[in-house]
């Protein structure tokens, strides 16, 4: 255990809600490099409203990287300077004494802010309505292992459902692109024998609600990569880009 | 009195879900989508349930106080879902996995559900491959399974340390299937704060939006809460930050009955407070005892770092005390042999902490493997902690994790208020008083995919419940009343926070109703509790408006509820004078202190019936045991 305290300045973004413009409001706090970042700002939050001052509104709930609900700009980095985490996982032994922090929501066009650092990321669940699924009914299955799946692609399947839907690589995305989001889902079924059905018109379901909702499109950068939690690889999205095409060009023959 | 009909079916258990299936009304096709149907959750109960109903063609509403469904509780369930497959040959069966649940859950749990649950086991994993949910293969690609506690059969299947992650994702899929379809709507960001009953019957509920603030109503035929459990009545424990009993409390001072609320589960692998800042505790899976050891120092006060403690000075006090089960020993047991020895001044270098470790088994598996196996694990080890796990043992402790108590359902999961069902962690039904690992992620997906459909089914072509529109009385009547509550919130503006009231109640909590509990303590912590309540109202301060996102209402709201959760579950513990599975009183144990039940006087369930703020009426279910005998639990 550290008992030496970290001396913070955090500039926060402060929001009434979306149509009231907002800013940065300075806080100076006094934490010790064993706090999470966010129990940081719970403190901080608990201070305010000793205060009789509204609290900072921002979003999180497992505390362990895997509910994708927390997401915030830090040092503008989507989940902060430290590759492969999410913001929860973010620990205060990762900064200095006497450091100014920048504590910002997710910005995209499609991510529109409800109240500071809160933003509104229904849009993610309309892409996966729109066929992140495999048509099966329940209780009309077969037996779990009569279909064989190699470990290895089981494991790539595995890999791309990790992605917690946090939308850190829309926020990564200088063009606000969802295709690291998307192609994940869309990686996972294209992967397993059970996704083959449905395979090419799940990718042009997904790919055409995501352009409706206003995500920008690829110029690989990768940046989604970088900043991505959880990992997921942008070999995913070059394999959406295959089936995509492919998808097309069989459309294409059957008219 | 409530008169608590349990409607379990004749026959012998083996036939009794089938009887029971053939013996229910079925509505018809056509009828269907002339039914509302309300579910309160969208964890693995209650997307669950909303994809099944959804596909038969039921009119589905999905309210979630989460932005999106996929963030239920569920996601965080790292280890492993059971089913009785016998895929490894090892001996299991539908009925010893039965078995199992029922001596796991120290004999307090109803044999009928408990048998249904194990028998529609094997549907769930065969469904959930079929979803795509990646679950771990072997390397000729059929499924992979890993033993947990209070086992000796390999019946858990995982998909990493993610496996309640892909089974939500799986389920929420099939959701969203639905929604495609039209047959489910989605609302979220909604806080459900009352179920509104008309001449007694489950017709609705209310919800707070949490965007705007706005109190909207809701009606259905049927309402189903698929809510979640409690143990953040304790402040901290291993649940998600937004976890809470309001939902079920509502309900519960509407006329639900709820049962057995002081069974409680003390996880044995978490992580040990770092400080009073502390915000939530980690859970390190259960499955890491498959591979690691536990063991704390032989001598008092050591403060040697581990791996300077020879082998002869360590106590791997589970093998040591139980043989048979060793690291694998049920939850209970294991987590109050870690108190034991913390208490008998052994803890991890003088901390609230025993090691886990695994230098044996990188010894003998090498670092590869272990990694393969636990990788993930390590590294939120090693994130949260600073320190290496492959070099250094682990330090853990128990943690409040699982609340098997829940509102009192019958064999349909209806509770005591007709038309009101209750579905996965938020019900009583199916762990007794101590819940098996991997067994939480079966009992959600069995109520929504398995049970809950046939069930509801029967109560709507059965009982024909008419449909109240939201302009009747009885919900302005509802409306106001949380409007008002919101109010007096708002207006107290007292000079404690409500995080500072909720941790008061958390270690009052974890001090006289947590892993050890006795008549003295539990009298005492009666009265705290009732003096905190007072407190609250008094002196609690909520900043903020009601018409805006306001999160500071919300903490409040839900603590309100935990302020009376938490009395009852001390008098439920004063009352229970036996120790049971996660109920353990000090003053009924054996000379080796292990837990004395008191089947005599104590095998049923314990439904409290709400009369007024501080006050219950006991009703009691008896338990019949007809296939397993009653035998007290050894796991040496
Ligand atoms: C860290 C951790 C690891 C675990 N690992 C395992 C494991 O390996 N195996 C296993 O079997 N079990 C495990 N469990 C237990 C298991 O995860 C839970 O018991 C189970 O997921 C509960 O599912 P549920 O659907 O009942 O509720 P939840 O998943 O908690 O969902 C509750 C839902 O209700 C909603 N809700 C609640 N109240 C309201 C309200 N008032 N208004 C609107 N919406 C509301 C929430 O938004 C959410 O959608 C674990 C638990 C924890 C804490
Ligand atoms: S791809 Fe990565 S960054 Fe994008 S939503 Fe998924 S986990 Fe988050
Ligand atoms: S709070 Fe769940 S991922 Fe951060």
């Amino acid at each position: 255990m550290n008992t030496n305290k970290l001396n913070l300045t955090l500039r926060i973004w402060r929001q009434k809600n979306s149509n009231t413009p907002g800013k940065f409001v300075d806080y100076k706090v006094s934490v010790s490099p064993d706090s999470s970042f966010l129990e940081m700002l719970d403190d901080l939050n608990n201070d305010l409203e000793s205060k009789n001052q509204e609290p900072i509104a921002f979003e999180s709930d497992c505390r362990e990287g895997i509910c994708g609900t927390c997401g915030l700009v830090i040092q503008g980095h989507p989940h902060g300077p430290i590759p492969r985490i999410a913001t929860c996982q973010l620990h205060m032994r990762n900064f200095k004494d006497g450091e100014t922090i920048y504590v910002e929501p997710f910005r995209a066009k499609a991510f529109p802010i409800i109240k500071d650092l809160i933003v509104d990321r229904s849009a993610f669940d309309k892409i996966q309505q729109a066929g992140g699924y495999i048509s099966v009914n329940i209780g009309s299955v077969p037996d779990g292992n009569a279909i064989p799946i190699p470990k290895e692609v089981a494991n790539e399947a595995m890999d791309a459902a990790t992605c917690i839907g946090c939308g850190a690589c829309v926020a990564a995305c200088k063009n606000a692109s969802a295709m690291l989001f998307v192609s994940a889902k869309v990686s996972q079924f294209a992967l397993l024998p059970q996704g083959q059905p449905e395979r090419y018109e799940r990718v042009q379901k997904m790919v055409k609600v995501m352009d409706e909702l206003g995500f920008g499109s690829c110029s690989n950068t990768y940046a989604c990569e970088a900043e991505c939690p959880k990992g997921i690889s942008i070999k995913n999205i070059a394999r959406m880009n295959r089936d995509y095409i492919v998808a097309k060009i069989a459309k294409e023959e059957v008219v | 009195m409530i008169k608590l009909d349990s409607k379990i079916p004749e026959g012998r258990i083996q036939d009794k879900w089938n009887i029971h299936k053939f013996n229910m009304k079925l509505v018809n096709p056509a009828n269907k989508r002339k039914y509302e149907i309300i579910i309160v959750g969208s964890g693995l109960a209650g997307a669950s349930a909303a994809a099944s109903l959804g596909e038969l063609g039921y009119n589905v509403k999905v309210i979630t106080f989460h932005d999106s469904p996929r963030r239920a509780h569920s996601i965080a369930a790292q280890g492993g879902i059971n089913a009785a497959k016998n895929y490894q040959n090892d001996g299991d069966s539908v009925y010893r996995l039965f078995y199992d649940t029922i001596k796991g859950g120290d004999f307090r749990a109803r044999e009928a559900n408990v048998y249904r649950l194990a028998e529609v086991s094997n549907n769930i994993i065969d469904q959930c491959v079929a979803q795509g949910v990646p679950f771990a293969r072997e390397y000729g690609g059929l499924l992979d399974n890993r033993s947990f506690g209070g086992a000796l059969v390999s019946r858990t299947f995982y998909a990493k340390g993610q496996t309640g992650q892909q089974l939500l994702l799986g389920a929420y899929s099939a959701m969203n299937r639905q929604i495609s379809l039209g047959t489910v709507k989605l609302f979220t960001r909604r806080e459900m704060l009352d179920v509104v009953l008309v001449d007694g019957v489950a017709k609705g509920v209310i919800c707070r939006n949490l965007v705007t603030g706005e109190i909207e109503k809701y009606s259905a035929h049927a309402v189903i809460l698929a809510t979640g459990g409690y143990s953040n009545v304790f402040f901290l424990s291993t649940n998600a930050m937004n976890c809470n009993a309001t939902a079920i409390w509502r309900a519960h001072k509407k006329g639900a009955a709820f049962a057995n609320p002081c069974y409680t589960q003390i996880h044995p692998t978490c992580l040990p407070i770092h400080g009073e800042g502390q915000s939530k505790l980690t859970l390190m899976s259960e499955s890491l005892r498959n591979d690691g050891r536990i063991w704390v120092s032989k001598i008092k006060g050591d403060m040697r770092d581990p791996n300077d403690i020879p082998e002869e000075e360590r106590d791997y006090y589970l093998e040591r005390k139980y043989p048979t089960y060793g690291n694998l020993s049920p939850r209970d047991i294991s987590s109050r042999a870690a108190k034991e020895a913390v208490d008998d001044g052994r803890g991890a270098k003088g901390q609230e902490a025993v090691y886990l470790d695994f230098r044996d088994a990188i010894n003998r598996l090498g670092e590869n493997v272990i990694r393969e196996r636990y990788g993930n694990l390590f590294e939120i080890y090693e994130t949260i902690t600073g320190e290496n796990p492959y070099k250094t043992p682990m330090k853990i402790y128990p943690a409040p994790h699982y609340t098997m108590g829940g509102l009192w359902v019958d064999y349909n999961l209806m509770s005591t208020i007709p038309g009101l069902f209750v579905a996965g962690e938020a019900n009583f039904s199916d762990h007794g008083a101590n819940r098996l690992g991997a067994s939480a992620l079966m009992q959600g997906l069995a109520d929504g995919y398995f049970v809950i459909p046939y069930t509801i089914g029967n109560y709507l072509a059965g009982d024909k419940p008419s449909y109240v529109k939201t302009d009747h009385e009885e919900f302005n009547k509802a409306a106001k009343e949380i409007e008002d509550m919101t109010n007096k919130l708002l207006s107290i503006k007292g000079k404690r926070t409500v995080d500072d009231i909720h941790k008061q109640l958390g270690r009052l909590m974890w001090n006289k109703v947590g892993m050890a509990r006795n008549e003295q303590g539990l009298k005492e912590v009666i009265n705290e509790i009732k003096e905190l309540r007072e407190e609250f109202w008094k002196n609690v301060n909520v900043v903020g408006d009601s018409n805006d996102v306001n999160q500071c209402l919300e903490r409040a709201g839900r603590l309100a509820d935990f302020l009376e959760l938490g009395e009852l579950m001390a008098i439920d513990a004063l009352h229970r004078n036996e120790s049971c599975g996660g109920h353990f009183r000090e003053e009924y144990q054996t000379e080796e202190g292990e837990a004395k039940r008191d089947d005599e006087n104590f095998a049923y369930v314990a439904a409290w019936e709400f009369k007024s703020v501080g006050e219950w009426e006991l009703n009691k279910e008896p338990l019949v045991f007809e296939n397993i005998q009653l035998a007290t639990r050894s796991y040496k």
